[in-house]
């Protein structure tokens, strides 16, 4: 081999390990470009750990429908959006929500210590509320109380409000059952979004800025009317799950049924509000097929001893391998030590989230990057038999192993694929996480084969002249 | 060494693997009629809970009698099975139940045995899910086989009869699903195993280095028929199978060390499936130097006339 490519694969391979062993050993990379102190890279490395290791729930929803293939895919996914802002309310951290195949969504909460309160704020039906907030605008994000459903029916506000806004008695009040503390302002629904018929986004009367038109079922439309005539100049807020969205008020009585919501929205925020109006309950209807709790200390205990065994494996291995093929064998355990390197960095960078059949097919790829190597020098000591140099042997003992190596590892690929395929569609994510691990150890490890291994040997071979002892070779 | 000339020896000792296996699964399916091999929630639905109790473990039977107290006529929870796990765990699998249940089902415990219980771990996975699950895995399977044979067929494409290869090395793969399946069927019967989601992983992993082995020494075979062309087809694969061997068994014990420190260190959670691993590694390389190769010279020598012929011979 050109002894100046050899050079310039060691630095490149130098650059990579560095590289490599600075992301494993940190949380959290970042450089700085010194000219003018801004940041290039600032990226979070820390380790992605699957549900079945770090604690947490799994829960697998499907489309509550007779037929799967007529979900539509843009429901599906305002249904997943939808599901994930209610999730993010509950202030469970990192949650992920993917749509797997036509009619599911996978949500995984990790970390949570309370899985019962959190599949069931899933599977609630989300209430969409017009409520009477008098004079003051609600800051949105707000969390509200309202009557409804508290009261038999939304058309008999007096008593409710009245009931609701009478100050709490100064005399001890154990026997009264409504509240015993000071409650808080209990707002009046006008009406739900039940009552909606149509909902669209509109360009405003403002260059640049949107507005949302939306017209109300025919039985809905008197009440609306009777409402917004006696009302104007008041707010009235729309609220999803309690929670205030928006918070317009009335400019005039709204009596034809159809009516708008103005204001300084941009695209993006008309729409937003346009789908929380129209979804405000879900548009495909959900319920949870699958559920897994992993207890915090299953997964340290499995994390603690999937290492274990790991770095176990790896040290019989590198024995193994030292004791087998002497020389070359130390060689290519060097190749093995990189080969670990450079696939953990990239599970932190790409990132891949490691689960247990992850580590598993890790691990099981270890031995498929051995098995690059174990290729190679066979051929490699089949060359020295016949009587070739040692500088010939190497590279005729890798042109030679290629296309095993090639054939073998594109198989194994092709099973990954189809793994993939499988455990995304179902979502499967212990199938698609042990594929998605195997196939990237295969890639690393013909990388490692091919470039690594040879360059190392080479490196050896040119600069310790170690050509007149065969037996480091094994023969 | 000459592996060719007692192919069917060795085709034999596979049969001697196989046919017990076949024989497990029928009696499972036979008697139980839900399949093969007893399934796990993962496939047929249903729930598992594992708990961990801080105080003393009540007696199973009073789990029995939380479990009947929750039970309703749409969400039945009768008569779970109940295992010890640990000194301080059990595991209980029972129908199908949702997260509220569960939840209340906890606390239950925690206030009737006065103690603390940690959930270590639960599942609920309802029954169409599974079924689901169970026929795509299937068809997973098919997939794979059918994409292999596909890719060999064409990468063997400048040797004699390329589909040989494909076939054969897709028959060696089914060779090693059977040995697994049935292996997994003895120890269901035996250590009541249940094939989980994992056990489909550990097949599927099966499946792909079956094909990764068998391409090696076919690869051989490939290039020594450029080499010897005079050499007679049986000679020239005992040769290629000869000169792989060490490759073969090399690559095989380095993933079998990682596998064994995986079983004996990785704790419970995985070993069944680290345990069907090791058997199906072990099936994948034999099955590529004993069955694989072994099949194109039967193949190019179209030895099923004479089987016949033999047995004839037998009885005159």
């Amino acid at each position: 081999m050109n002894r100046s490519r050899n050079n310039w694969l060691i630095v490149m391979i130098v650059v990579l390990v560095a590289f490599s062993l600075w992301t494993d050993l940190s949380k959290n990379i970042s450089i700085q470009n010194p000219l003018n102190n801004t940041s290039l890279v600032n990226r979070n490395t820390d380790i992605h750990l699957g549900l079945d290791l770090r604690g947490g729930l799994q829960t697998l929803l499907q489309a509550d429908v007779a037929d799967c293939a007529s979900v539509k895919a843009s429901d599906l996914e305002t249904t997943r959006t939808i599901l994930q802002n209610r999730a993010n309310a509950l202030g469970v951290s990192e949650i992920t929500m993917q749509t797997a195949g036509n009619c599911r969504i996978v949500a995984e909460f990790p970390g949570v210590s309370n899985p019962e309160e959190v599949v069931a704020a899933l599977q609630q039906t989300a209430l969409l509320e017009f409520i009477d907030a008098g004079d003051t605008p609600l800051t949105i994000g707000t969390k509200v109380e309202t009557d409804y459903g508290q009261s038999s029916t939304t058309t008999q506000p007096t008593a409710t409000v009245a009931a609701a806004t009478a100050t709490p008695s100064t005399t001890a009040t154990t026997t009264s059952a409504a509240s015993p503390t000071p409650a808080p302002t209990v707002y009046h629904t006008v009406m739900t979004g039940a009552a909606l018929n149509t909902v669209a986004v509109q360009v405003g009367s403002k260059p640049g800025t949107y507005q949302i038109s939306f017209t109300l079922k025919p039985d809905s439309t008197q009440l609306f009317a009777d409402y917004t005539s006696s009302h104007i100049g008041k707010i009235l807020a729309i609220v999803l799950d309690k929670s205030v969205i928006s918070s317009p008020s009335i400019q005039s009585a709204i009596t034809g049924g159809d009516g708008s919501i103005t204001g300084s929205f941009t695209s993006a925020e008309a729409n937003s509000l346009a789908v929380q109006l129209r979804y405000g309950s879900l548009p495909v209807p959900v319920k949870v097929v699958e559920s897994r709790t992993v207890g915090a200390t299953l997964g340290e205990d499995s994390v603690r001893k999937s290492l274990t065994a790991g770095a176990i494996g790896l040290a019989i291995v590198i024995l193994f391998m030292a004791f087998y093929y002497h020389l070359p064998g130390i060689i290519a355990d060097l190749a093995l030590v990189t080969y670990a390197l450079i696939s953990f960095m990239l599970f932190k960078m790409i990132p891949i989230t490691l689960s247990l059949p992850g580590i598993a097919g890790f691990i099981l790829s270890i031995g498929m990057a051995v098995d690059a190597n174990v290729l190679i020098f066979e051929r490699l000591k089949e060359e020295l038999r016949a009587g070739r140099t040692l500088s010939q042997a190497i590279d005729l003992g890798w042109s030679r192993a290629w296309p095993s190596i090639r054939d073998s590892n594109s198989s194994t690929l092709i099973t990954c694929l189809i793994l993939y395929v499988f455990g995304n569609s179902f979502g499967a994510s212990m199938v698609k996480g042990f594929s998605i691990n195997l196939a990237l150890g295969v890639v690393v490890s013909l990388f490692t084969a091919i470039i690594v291994t040879r360059t190392y040997l080479h490196l050896v071979l040119d600069n310790l002249k170690l050509g007149e002892h065969p037996r480091w070779f094994g023969l | 060494m000459n592996i060719i000339k007692n192919r069917y020896l060795y085709f034999l000792i596979s049969l001697l693997i196989i046919v017990p296996g076949i024989v497990f699964m029928t009696l499972h399916w036979t008697s139980t009629k839900e399949g093969p091999l007893s399934l796990g929630i993962d496939f047929k639905g249903g729930s598992l809970l594992e708990v961990q109790f801080t105080g003393t473990r009540p007696a199973s039977s009073d789990i029995n009698s939380v479990y009947a107290q929750f039970s309703t006529a749409t969400q039945p929870l009768n008569d779970p099975i109940i295992q010890p796990l640990g000194t301080d765990s059990f595991s209980i699998r029972s129908k199908q139940m949702d997260d509220a249940t569960k939840g209340k089902l906890v606390a239950e415990m925690e206030s009737k045995f006065g103690s603390k219980v940690i959930v270590l771990n639960f599942t609920s996975v309802s029954a169409s899910v599974g079924a689901e699950v169970t026929n795509a895995a299937g068809f997973a399977i098919l997939m794979a086989a059918l994409a292999i044979l596909l890719y060999i067929w064409y990468a063997f494409r400048e040797v004699d009869h390329p589909i040989r290869y494909g076939t054969a090395a897709i028959i060696a793969m089914l060779h090693d699903v059977l040995v697994v399946l049935g292996v997994e069927a003895m120890l269901g019967y035996f250590l009541g195993w249940e094939a989980d989601a994992l056990f489909l992983t550990a097949v599927l992993t099966v499946i792909g280095f079956s094909v990764h082995d068998t391409i090696v020494v076919f690869d051989r075979i490939r290039e020594n028929s450029n080499i010897y062309r005079r050499v007679e087809y049986e000679k020239m694969v005992n040769h290629s199978i000869v000169q792989t061997l060490d490759r073969s068994i090399n690559t095989q014990l380095t993933v079998m060390f990682t596998l064994f420190a995986l079983a004996l260190f990785g704790g419970d959670t995985i070993r069944h499936f680290v345990i069907i691993l090791l058997v199906g590694i072990f099936s994948g390389t034999y099955s590529s130097i004993f069955n694989a190769s072994p099949i194109l010279v039967v193949w190019e020598n179209k030895e099923w006339k004479n089987w016949f012929k033999r047995k004839d011979a037998a009885t005159v």
